[in-house]
This record gives structure tokens, C-alpha cells and sequence, in this order.
């Protein structure tokens, strides 16, 4: 079987075209690289949907987490605590306990004890609370001066957060928001070793590279595959928050653009 | 444990669970908290000690040097570290035995990969076949550790590297209008002063390496995910005097209790750090509100 | 860093050296110890179960000294051939791929039926969402089938859980495992017939260590002979077949 024929039957087996078995011979590098890259679609659509979601929470938990009124901030610190406190593979475990049980009583649920809807809720929860400590981070590392400015124009309220409070916030913390984005897309590949069942052999990029491991019991291929794909994926990211950032920063004169990170590099 | 333990069937209540508590099981499970605070004592030194040479490395004026830090900090970052620990420990392994190999058996004549085995002389085992149980376990252990600050080196370089740099200009200036040589700047300027740059990252990453432990059982590392799991998996009476069905959820909230324990005296200890670091200085942290 | 290196290096070549000198004939035994009653663990944390008394006893009348190791099923085979340990006993069914990577002892149980357990009495597993322990045999031969769903779960205990608790209809898995279990639990039952997947359970070793094979084969044949084996098979698996 030629490497094309290969690429055709499982570049898309991970979610359910192609090919209904797996390999099952040979093992050549076309099967693993084309397998492995195809459970890779698992891991960009994880990550990218629990982002992206996950960002809207996070900015919602920061403000939250900073407000005067305990109403809101202790429910924010208190997210913030639980998901930032314990590992990924528990809130994993709970997660799927907690779903299958509210399966039984609203079949609604019934989606959520499947890695596609309910890894996702726990990813987008997971992020959002490490994304929300960091933008908490750089809400209180805000110079006031810009703030005083802001009120002096008579900027205020709403306004004042969307043209001043937020854009500063996102500049501040990005350096730290690009390692939660790295740190993020790795933790997408816990979902199916520790946390939900694989239906039908369709899994994610950790998933294939088990599989392969498993049958060649030669670890030395599959994971270092993995890894490449990583590296891509990783370069990737790191290039279009970097696209984001100098967005974010254009107003700035070129030299000054790297001076401001005032609490620099605080990872995840 | 107790006196009373020996017929487990006639109890019930209280006695019941204190017998099932104590056993030899259980103790291994409480032992390997201490495994893992252990592993977080000994590696947190070690991968800022990586940290710190990448970080250096990655700032050399000599090219090759540079190239090999940064090189380090970007690929190692790349990688899931759950990819990195399922191959790379058997590979470190590996590497060890084919050095005491040149080292201890000269006259070796087989080739070290037959087929797909892995043969090394028997002088070259490491540990030795013969050694007792515990020097394998603290032969794991050190693996495991030398992975985790491996991994976790990638990430502190990182941070490191950016607390270098943003060291105020105009101290290093000041320094070398003073006459003070590169190493001199470095030594007395640059890394007093990069601290408190780099605490936040540092305590971040710190949270990080706490959440990874439960990796450690990848790493043949009986831990307390392994033990936890192990003890809440459904026992049949045939081959247990304390039969019980999956009580994974409570052995798994224990585990959730004791990280969010740690996480919160972390969070203590590192705020303080904090204020001590950043007393007097005008940097952000000191004055955020 | 360098002087890292060379002193691990340093301390590496000095434990070894330490322990090199004493007897030489220890063979280290790697198993999962979750798998009764092949093996387990018992309250105290021991290994224990069918293996670990077959193993002592193989030990014995080879003449050698046996230390057991546990060791994650998924890397179970890497580890062998990379040396960390010499034979694995751990319900290792003698299957053809296995073959290709390592060396079987000549089996000391007879092929090991597997079967299906479900909560429900009638319900047709060639159409049903089964579960299986992802890497087992019995996962191979689920995604094998036509109209089966095949769902994979990290550890045998899921596998049973998910059935319990209705994520999946049926579980596939061995017949020695599964039979403690539905005898405890009054809602599972066996479903259907038995199914034969691989061979008999063997002991694994790698294939430049022939010798150690070969003693452990005379000790296995002469547990075979005077039918200690067989007494050991129906003390710990009562619905195996003996020799």
C-alpha cells in the first residue's frame, strides 16, 4: 500500500472517515506520521475552542477577582482556586463522574460524557481559571497614571474599560497568556490517556502514538512523531500571538515595545 | 496494625475502618505523599539549576553555546512533557548503561541493539541485577527527578531569561561605567537584581511542577495516583480481607483535598516572598495597589 | 551543567559497582500487579495471586533467586527489552506480534477464554457498545467486529465500571478476571459464549536471553509432570482447564 493510499484512508480516521480498522501490519513511518497527525485534529479542536471560550471567562473571572464587591469576587477567587489548584486528570475524573450521573436524570447531558463535549467544558473551565489569575495579574499591574489620564478626559465606566482598562490588561499579560496558550494545547493530550474513553478508536494525537507504542513496543518512534507535531503546532501558536501582540502594541514606538512587559514572563 | 485486625469479616463501623486504614497497602499509599513531596524538594532546586545554566547558555556571546540554550528552552517547551516522560526515561537509561558499558566491560564484543534488544554486559546494569529492591526504586526515583528537572529546566530557562533582560538597562550601564567586567556585572548586578523579575514566573511555574506529579507514575514511580487507584478499584473477598466496591471517588477527593492544600500554602509562602523581594524596590509588584 | 552530568555519571558507575559483587543469579520478575488473579496486590502491598506462587515456585526449582517488580502495563514490554528487568509474568497471553519483539516460555495456563459481561441478559454483543481495556487482545478483537462500538478505557477496572453504570452494554475481557467479579455482583452477568483470543499465558523474556528461557521451560515442564501445576491452575482459576 502506497503512502498516498495511506494518507486517504486515515488522514481523517480520528473523526470516524476512512479506514474502520486501524493497522493492524506493517507499521511503516507513512502510517504512524498520517495516524498521529490525524488524532492532531483532536488536539487543535480542543485547544482552540477552549481558548477562545475560555477567554471570555477568564477576562470575566479577572474582573471579578478584582472587584470590590464580595459578591463577585468570591466566586471568581474560588473558581479561580479550585481549577488552578488541582490537576487536570482529577477535575478529568470528576468531571466524568459528575456528568454520568446528570446523564441519568436529563438525558440533555448525554452529550457530555463523551471527550468531545465534556473534555471540553473541563478544558475551557481549566484555561479560563489560568488565563483569569493572569489578566488578575496585569489588571493590578496597570500603571495608574494611564487610569488618572483616562478619568481626567472624562473616560468613564463602560468606556473606560473597553478603550483603556482592557487593552492594557491584554498588552500586559500576553507574554504569560502565550505560555497558558502552549501550556493548553499540551494538557489537550490528557483528554483520552486519563480522562474520558475513546469511542471507536478515534482519538487524539497521544492516543495513535500509544497505539503505535503499543503494537511496535518500540517507544522511540511514535512519541518523538509526537513531539514533531507539537513543535509545529507550538511554533504555530507562538507565531500568530506574537501577530496578536505587535496588534496589540502598535501604537508604540519600535524600541519601546519591548519594555513593556512590567511583570514579565509570569508562565500560566 | 491493631490486636483486633485478624478476622476483618467480624467487624464492622469504626474498627472496620481503622483496620482498613492501617494496612500494609495504605501505608505504602501515605508513604508515597511523602515520595511526592520528595520528588517537588529535590526537583524544584535541580530544574532552576537547569534554568539557570539554559538561561545563561541562551545569552552567551559564543554562537554554538547560544544556539544550544536556546535550542534547549524551544524544543523542550514544544513537547507535551507526557510525550517526553513516556520515552525519554528508558532512553536516559539507556544512555547510562551504553557509558558504564565503554566504561566498565573494554573488551565487550556484541553489539549493544540485538534486534530489539537492549544487551549491555552485566557489570554495566544499572543498577545491578542483584541489588537489592530500594536501590532500584531510588535508581527510578533519581531518573524521574533528573526527567521532571530536565523538563521543568526548559520552562525556568525561559522565565530566567526574561527576568535577565529585564534588568534595567541603566544598571548594568552603571555598572560597567564603574569598571566592572562582563562576568563582574553579571555576578554582582544582573542576578541579585533578576530575582524579583523572576519570582512571578518562577512561582507559576512552581504551581505547574506541583500539577505534573501525578505524572510521576508514567515514570514507574509508585505514587499517589498509582496507590489511589489501586486502593479504590472494586476488590472481590477472594483476594482481599477488606472487599469493597469502586471507592476510586474518595481516594481521588483525598487527592484533590491535599493538592489544593498545597496550592494554598504555596500561594502563602510565595506572596510573602514576594513583599520581602520587593521591598523598597520600584518595581511593579512592590507598588501595586 | 557539565559537572551535573559527570557527577550523576560519577554516582551512576559507583551504586552499580557497589552491588555488582554480590551473588550474581537474581532474576527480577516484572508483572502489573492489577490483574487478579494472575497477580495483585494484596493488603500489605505484596505481589500475590496465581503468578506469584507459580514464579516462587518455578524460582525454586530452577535455583534461582526472584525479586518482583511491578511495572505500568503499556510499557511493560519496552521495559523488558531495555533490560530493567528479566521475565515478565503477568497473564501475558503468547500472542504472534508479542512474539515478533520477545521470547515465550512454553505456556503454564491453557489458552484463556474470554467473555462478555453485561448488566442485561439478552443483549446481542455483535451490535452493542463494548468495553475493553485499550491495548488488550480484547480490544483488538472488538474493533474487529462488524457492527460492534468499540470503547476504551485506561484500566480493567473502568471497563467494568462503564458497564455498571451503562456507558457501554458489554465488556470483553478475560474469562479469569471477569468471573470473580460477576460472582460478587448480583446485577452482572456472563453473556454469551466463550470466545478464544491468543494463546496460553507464557513468560516473557528477551530473545538473546535463550538460556534463561530454557530454565525456566525444564522448570515449567517439571511442574507439569508431577501436576503441582495443575493443582496451583485449579486453586486459583477454577474455570481454567489443566494440563
Amino acid at each position: 500500500m502506497s503512502c498516498v493510499e495511506t494518507i486517504a484512508d486515515y488522514a481523517l480516521r480520528s473523526i470516524g472517515f476512512g479506514e474502520r480498522l486501524l493497522p493492524r501490519e506493517g507499521y511503516t513511518l507513512c502510517q504512524q506520521f498520517t495516524l498521529i497527525g490525524s488524532g492532531m485534529i483532536w488536539n487543535i479542536y480542543f485547544g482552540v475552542l477552549a481558548l477562545c471560550s475560555g477567554f471570555v471567562l477568564a477576562v470575566a473571572l479577572a474582573v471579578g477577582k478584582a472587584s470590590a464587591n464580595p459578591l463577585f469576587r468570591k466566586p471568581a477567587e474560588w473558581v479561580i482556586f479550585v481549577f488552578r489548584g488541582s490537576p487536570l486528570f482529577i477535575q478529568f475524573f470528576f468531571a466524568y463522574l459528575l456528568f454520568l450521573s446528570l446523564k441519568n436524570s436529563y438525558p440533555f447531558f448525554g452529550a457530555f460524557t463523551a471527550a468531545w463535549a465534556g473534555a471540553l467544558v473541563v478544558l475551557f473551565l481549566n484555561t479560563a481559571a489560568y488565563s483569569g489569575e493572569i489578566f488578575y495579574g496585569a489588571l493590578r499591574s496597570i500603571p495608574r497614571g494611564d487610569m488618572e489620564a483616562a478619568e481626567a478626559y472624562g473616560i468613564t465606566g463602560w468606556n473606560k474599560f473597553r478603550r483603556i482598562t482592557f487593552p492594557t490588561m491584554l498588552r500586559l499579560a500576553w507574554p504569560a497568556y502565550t505560555n497558558e496558550a502552549i501550556f493548553l494545547f499540551h494538557a489537550t493530550t490528557l483528554v483520552f490517556f486519563s480522562g474520558f474513553p475513546a469511542w471507536q478508536q478515534r482519538g487524539d494525537a497521544l492516543y495513535y502514538a500509544n497505539y503505535f507504542a503499543d503494537k511496535t513496543f518500540n517507544p522511540f518512534v511514535p512519541y518523538p512523531i509526537l513531539a514533531f507535531y507539537f513543535i509545529l503546532l507550538t511554533l504555530s501558536v507562538v507565531g500568530l500571538f506574537a501577530l496578536a501582540s505587535r496588534r496589540l502594541n502598535r501604537h508604540l514606538p519600535r524600541e519601546a515595545r519591548q519594555k513593556l512587559r512590567l511583570r514579565p514572563n509570569f508562565l500560566r | 496494625m491493631f490486636a483486633y485486625c485478624t478476622d476483618p469479616a467480624s467487624l464492622d463501623g469504626l474498627a472496620w475502618l481503622a483496620c482498613y486504614l492501617t494496612t500494609g497497602k495504605h501505608m505504602a499509599f501515605y508513604a508515597s505523599f511523602g515520595t511526592v513531596m520528595l520528588l517537588l524538594a529535590i526537583t524544584a532546586p535541580t530544574a532552576l539549576l537547569f534554568g539557570f545554566g539554559g538561561a545563561v547558555a541562551a545569552r552567551a556571546r559564543f554562537l554554538p553555546l547560544r544556539m544550544l540554550g536556546k535550542t534547549y528552552i524551544a524544543i523542550v517547551r514544544s513537547v507535551p512533557d507526557i510525550a517526553f516522560f513516556l520515552f525519554f526515561v528508558i532512553a536516559l537509561d539507556q544512555g547510562l548503561e551504553y557509558l558504564r558499558l565503554l566504561a566498565l566491560c573494554p573488551d565487550w564484543d556484541q553489539p549493544v541493539r540485538q534486534g530489539n534488544d537492549f544487551v549491555v554486559c552485566s557489570a554495566a546494569k544499572l543498577p545491578s541485577n542483584s541489588a537489592p529492591q530500594w536501590v532500584h526504586e531510588v535508581y527510578g526515583f533519581l531518573l524521574a527527578m533528573f526527567t521532571f528537572a530536565i523538563v521543568f529546566g526548559a520552562f525556568a530557562a525561559n522565565v530566567l531569561f526574561g527576568a535577565m533582560m529585564a534588568v534595567p538597562r541603566a544598571q548594568i550601564e552603571t555598572a560597567e561605567a564603574y569598571g566592572m567586567t562582563r562576568a563582574q556585572t553579571f555576578r554582582r548586578i544582573l542576578v541579585p537584581q533578576m530575582w524579583v523579575y523572576a519570582l512571578p514566573g518562577l512561582s507559576n511555574l512552581w504551581m505547574v511542577l506541583v500539577k505534573a506529579t501525578p505524572l510521576l507514575f508514567l515514570l514507574g514511580v509508585e505514587d499517589i495516583v498509582y496507590w489511589a487507584r489501586e486502593l479504590g478499584g472494586s476488590v472481590t473477598p477472594r483476594f482481599s480481607d477488606y472487599p469493597h466496591g469502586d471507592w476510586r471517588v474518595w481516594y481521588f477527593l483525598a487527592l484533590l483535598v491535599f493538592y489544593l492544600l498545597l496550592t494554598r500554602v504555596s500561594e502563602i509562602v510565595l506572596e510573602r516572598l514576594m513583599k520581602r523581594l520587593t521591598f523598597g524596590q520600584a518595581t511593579t509588584g512592590g507598588m501595586a495597589a | 551543567m557539565k559537572t551535573i552530568l559527570t557527577a550523576t555519571a560519577a554516582l551512576a558507575l559507583g551504586t552499580g559497582m557497589a552491588f555488582a559483587a554480590e551473588h550474581s543469579e537474581t532474576v527480577r520478575l516484572g508483572t502489573e500487579g492489577a490483574y487478579a488473579p494472575y497477580n495483585f496486590l494484596d493488603d500489605n502491598g505484596e505481589v500475590a495471586g496465581f503468578e506469584r506462587q507459580l514464579g516462587d515456585e518455578l524460582c525454586a526449582r530452577a535455583e534461582l533467586t526472584c525479586e518482583w517488580v511491578t511495572n505500568d502495563w503499556d510499557s511493560i514490554i519496552p521495559n523488558l527489552v531495555s533490560g530493567n528487568y528479566d521475565a515478565i509474568m503477568a497473564g501475558m497471553s503468547i500472542t504472534d506480534e508479542r512474539d515478533e519483539v520477545i521470547d515465550f516460555s512454553d505456556p503454564y495456563t491453557q489458552p484463556d477464554p474470554s467473555v462478555y459481561v453485561s448488566t442485561m441478559d439478552d443483549v446481542d454483543v455483535e451490535n452493542a457498545v463494548v468495553a475493553a481495556q485499550s491495548g488488550t487482545i480484547q480490544a483488538g478483537h472488538v474493533a474487529s467486529m462488524e457492527g460492534a462500538t468499540l470503547v476504551e478505557f485506561a484500566t480493567p477496572e473502568e471497563t467494568v465500571a462503564a458497564v455498571r453504570n451503562g456507558e457501554a452494554d458489554a465488556v470483553l475481557a478475560d474469562k479469569a478476571f471477569l468471573m470473580p467479579i460477576v460472582e460478587n455482583e448480583s446485577e452482572l452477568s456472563v453473556v454469551g459464549d466463550d470466545v478464544l483470543l491468543g494463546g496460553g499465558i507464557g513468560m516473557g523474556f528477551r530473545e538473546s536471553d535463550g538460556e534463561l528461557r530454557e530454565k525456566f521451560n525444564a522448570a515449567i515442564q517439571s511442574m507439569k509432570d508431577d501436576g503441582s501445576l495443575n493443582a496451583l491452575i485449579e486453586e486459583w482459576l477454577p474455570d481454567g482447564a489443566t494440563f
